[in-house]
């Protein structure tokens, strides 16, 4: 059953030596990674989401702090996230382009928002008006808090490292195709914010 | 055969691509290594020793019960073996097994010379190798878990298990997790985009189809018990109160979000041997395996099954009752798919030309046993006999003839079937019977009486019984059974080692198989094909040679590898793939430290990220001079 070719007759081979050497989007390996990641941590916030609603069917009063955080820096803070996709967007638009010189202006935007919304993270934490050790209510808020906290702190050191590789070197252009990916995890990162917006400063008021 | 396969790479360029793709020499080179080969022969025996280590525990606890009042092991000390054994066999074996062979065979299989992010694959093992042996150092210390593997609340809290135990078993559960949501990513990623030009989805080998499957289950999987687990060590460490019932937490929070992971987990362990069947089938019956289509269509729908499964571990807490009838019919329903696949087998045997070779017959005994296992699991399915059963021997029985049945009857099997791409030599045949026969046997002798003492009401658990209760004579039964597989597995074992340096030769395709893994020299050269291979078919050694037969164009000087569309396979642009490096594994060290540096201070998280986050930065930074090179030779898209 198995084949074995008359050596005198070489058959025609598929030459790929004219491809490209790297590819954006889901063309690129990179890409599928950073989908599986992002199929992972959506599941986890999911279930976070899941756990804090069944809490809450669990016990009369909710929140049961009493008081639920308060709205205006988280809701700054859900402007700044969103205002954060242009520049995402220009950085992520750039690399596919490679325009070294706009992927370094938009990356150092993006980094400059990180910082904002970080610092506002802060904020957020001390006007929650519940600790993690008081009652679940806490525990699953700040749960929910801290998790995506976490993501913003990770993408914005990723971030950091690409920008400062951006400007030192060395560069080829495997390295537009780590910007794009870090600029689509960006977009998830900032859009996942608003279903837990909705949970931390609305599941506590409607 | 191996010797009438056209070779067509001149002997330099075979040189050449094995001194790319070798990983360094030396002590470094060690901890360096990426290729995927070396590290799935690594983590396979890393897993395999978990195995042994997960069976002397259950043989410990068969001495303990073989006679009524026995004294041979402490209460403490049994509550100890039975949650290591579960959780050794569970976590540190059934399912990262699976993702170690995978990650051997899967790039072998679809003609790729390597796997998609290699030097994550080295990571991922580190981790998960860490882990297990935090647990065993933990264990030998005298701070095992002792809750069950699974670990229930409000047991597993602050307030019934204080201490460090616990805390070592919810970190392994990161450590593992972690292991496993990468090895996914990495198998997703290499399947759908690293296939040889021509094998379209509807060409891929089943084993292959089974590992995408199941990764896709892993991403949906494991983020609830590594949720679950962070839950409960913050309940234990940092005083939160998910399962805290006093300040509104709730301990069923616990089982749902276990068992959302954990019947899934089933099925993580499950899925990967039906492809070990379907290979080890086609070859041994010499014909493709029927009904491909259905075959790829059951494996998704058991897949989405699973993820309804849940529930039907939590009969005996108190649930709705309508969904608990819910949660029994989709419990009967995941029968259909999984009986597909069964007669799509049958009708492969019965219409091939049957060779009985060891594999096959370790994949019959998965026929018999399995089915005892499903039927013992239809009637747990049904609420009232769960209720009347739950927590007893029959469960014991039940799940041990599934998993065992389901997965490591099959898995040696595979074992048998691909020694010979491993090392390049056969096991030896008549041992292999040995093995075989005596696995079989001791299975059943150690595990069906098992059944009865359940129906009869020993709970699972206990660390004796009196005599006045009669179980004495069934319990030195299933002791005796499970010697015989301790012998039987050390008979592996031994075949294993003599083998590897006096076995037969095997050639590049001792079975005469039609899978690609079988067309390149046994071991397989560094980098796999020294010619990435043309698909034509789903068992293209079985077929005449198409044309175009092979890829030209790819450099042989650097780790070039081809990416294919994810559909069709075509051709859509080539990637050079990492140096080996010694950073992955000292990232894993920096990650070790802060995973249990955090179960003696919260704080470990803060100063234990800055060597990971220097570690991983090290790691990604590219370096001058071999972005030079590849600047030169670029073409962009």
């Amino acid at each position: 059953m198995k084949a074995s070719l008359p050596p005198d007759k070489q058959p025609a081979m598929l030459d790929v030596g004219h491809l490209p050497t790297f590819a954006f989007g889901h063309r690129s390996p990179m890409w599928w990674g950073t989908m599986g990641l992002i199929a992972i941590e959506t599941t986890v916030f999911a279930l976070v989401v899941m756990s804090y609603f069944y809490l809450r069917s669990h016990v009369d009063v909710w929140p049961m702090s009493q008081f639920a955080p308060d709205l205006l820096w988280g809701t700054v803070n859900t402007a700044i996230m969103l205002a954060s996709a242009l520049p995402n967007w220009y950085a992520k638009r750039a690399a596919e382009r490679l325009d070294l010189q706009a992927v370094r202006i938009g990356l150092v935007l993006c980094l400059l928002f990180g910082l904002a919304f970080l610092g506002i993270r802060i904020l957020e934490f001390a006007t929650l008006n519940t600790r993690w050790d008081i009652n679940a209510y806490g525990s699953v808020v700040w749960m929910l808090l801290g998790l995506h906290t976490v993501h913003l702190l990770t993408d914005a050191y990723d971030t950091l490292v690409l920008t400062v590789l951006m400007f030192t070197g060395p560069l080829e252009g495997k390295r537009y195709v780590d910007v794009s990916e870090n600029a689509a995890y960006w977009y998830f990162v900032i859009f996942s914010w608003i279903p837990i917006y909705a949970v931390i400063y609305w599941g506590a008021r409607i | 055969m191996s010797s009438d396969q056209p070779t067509y790479a001149p002997a330099q360029d075979a040189a050449t691509l094995q001194r790319t793709w070798s990983d360094p020499p030396g002590l470094v080179g060690w901890f360096s290594a990426i290729n995927h080969k070396t590290i799935s022969l690594r983590f396979m025996i890393t897993t395999f020793v978990f195995f042994l280590a997960g069976g002397v525990l259950a043989l410990l606890m068969r001495l303990q019960l073989a006679r009524p009042d026995n004294r041979l092991v402490s209460p403490d000390l049994y509550n100890q073996l039975f949650t290591m054994h579960g959780s050794t066999m569970m976590f540190l074996f059934a399912v990262p097994v699976m993702q170690a062979v995978a990650m051997y065979l899967v790039p072998l299989m679809i003609g790729a010379r390597s796997v998609a992010f290699p030097r994550m694959n080295a990571f991922a093992y580190w981790i998960f190798t860490f882990g297990g042996l935090m647990l065993y150092a933990a264990f030998f210390l005298d701070i095992g878990p002792d809750v069950g593997w699974f670990a229930y609340a409000p047991l597993s809290g602050p307030q019934f298990s204080p201490g460090k135990r616990v805390d070592f078993w919810a970190q392994m559960i990161t450590f593992t997790e972690l292991a496993a949501l990468m090895e996914a990513v990495i198998l997703i990623t290499t399947i759908l985009k690293m296939r040889a030009p021509g094998m379209s989805l509807n060409r891929m080998p089943l084993f292959v189809w089974t590992m995408l499957v199941t990764s896709f289950m892993v991403l949906f999987a494991m983020p609830a018990v590594m949720l679950a687990s962070t839950a409960l060590i913050t309940d234990r460490l940092v005083g939160t109160h998910f399962y805290n019932p006093a300040e509104g937490g709730d301990v069923v929070l616990w089982q749902h979000l276990f068992w959302f992971f954990g019947h899934p987990e089933v099925y993580l362990i499950f899925i990967p041997p039906l492809g070990f069947i379907s290979s080890i089938i086609a070859t041994f019956a010499r014909r493709p395996v029927v009904a491909y289509p259905a075959m790829v269509l059951a494996l998704i729908a058991t897949a989405f099954f699973a993820f309804g499964l849940w529930v039907h571990h939590m009969f005996a807490a108190n649930l709705p009752e309508l969904g608990k009838t819910f949660f029994t019919a989709a419990s009967l329903v995941i029968a259909i798919p999984t009986a597909v696949q069964i007669f799509c087998w049958i009708a492969t045997l019965w219409s091939g030309h049957i060779a009985w070779r060891t594999p096959l017959l370790f994949v019959l005994a998965f026929f018999v046993i399995l089915l005892l296992g499903g039927l013992t699991g239809l009637m747990l399915a049904s609420v009232s006999l769960d209720t009347q059963l739950h927590d007893t021997f029959f469960v014991v029985a039940h799940l041990h003839y599934v998993l065992l049945g389901g997965a490591v009857f099959p898995l040696f099997g595979a074992f048998y079937y691909w020694f010979p791409k491993f090392t390049g030599r056969m096991l030896d045949e008549r041992l292999g019977r040995w093995n075989f026969w005596l696995f079989f046997i001791g299975f059943n002798v150690a595990f069906f009486p098992m059944h009865l003492l359940g129906l009869e009401g020993m709970p699972r658990r206990i660390y004796t019984y009196p005599k006045a209760l009669d179980w004495g004579a069934l319990n030195l039964t299933a002791t005796v059974g499970a010697l015989t597989i301790g012998v039987s597995v050390l008979l592996f074992i031994v075949n294993v080692l003599r083998s590897r340096r006096h076995g037969a030769p095997a050639g590049a395709d001792p079975w005469q198989a039609g899978t690609l893994e079988w067309s390149v020299a046994s071991p397989p050269p560094a980098s796999n094909f020294e010619q990435v291979p043309v698909v034509h078919g789903r068992y293209p050694l079985w077929l005449p040679p198409g044309t175009p037969d092979r890829v030209t164009g790819l450099t042989s000087e650097h780790r070039e590898v081809l990416i294919t569309s994810v559909v069709d396979a075509a051709p859509d642009h080539r990637l050079w793939l990492p140096s080996s490096s010694p950073w992955p594994f000292l990232c894993a060290v920096a990650v070790t430290i802060l995973f249990i540096g955090s179960i003696f201070t919260p704080w470990a998280m803060v100063w234990a990220a800055v060597p990971v986050a220097a570690t991983a930065t090290v790691w990604f930074w590219p370096k001058r001079h071999m972005t030079a090179v590849r600047s030169a030779s670029e073409v962009p898209p």
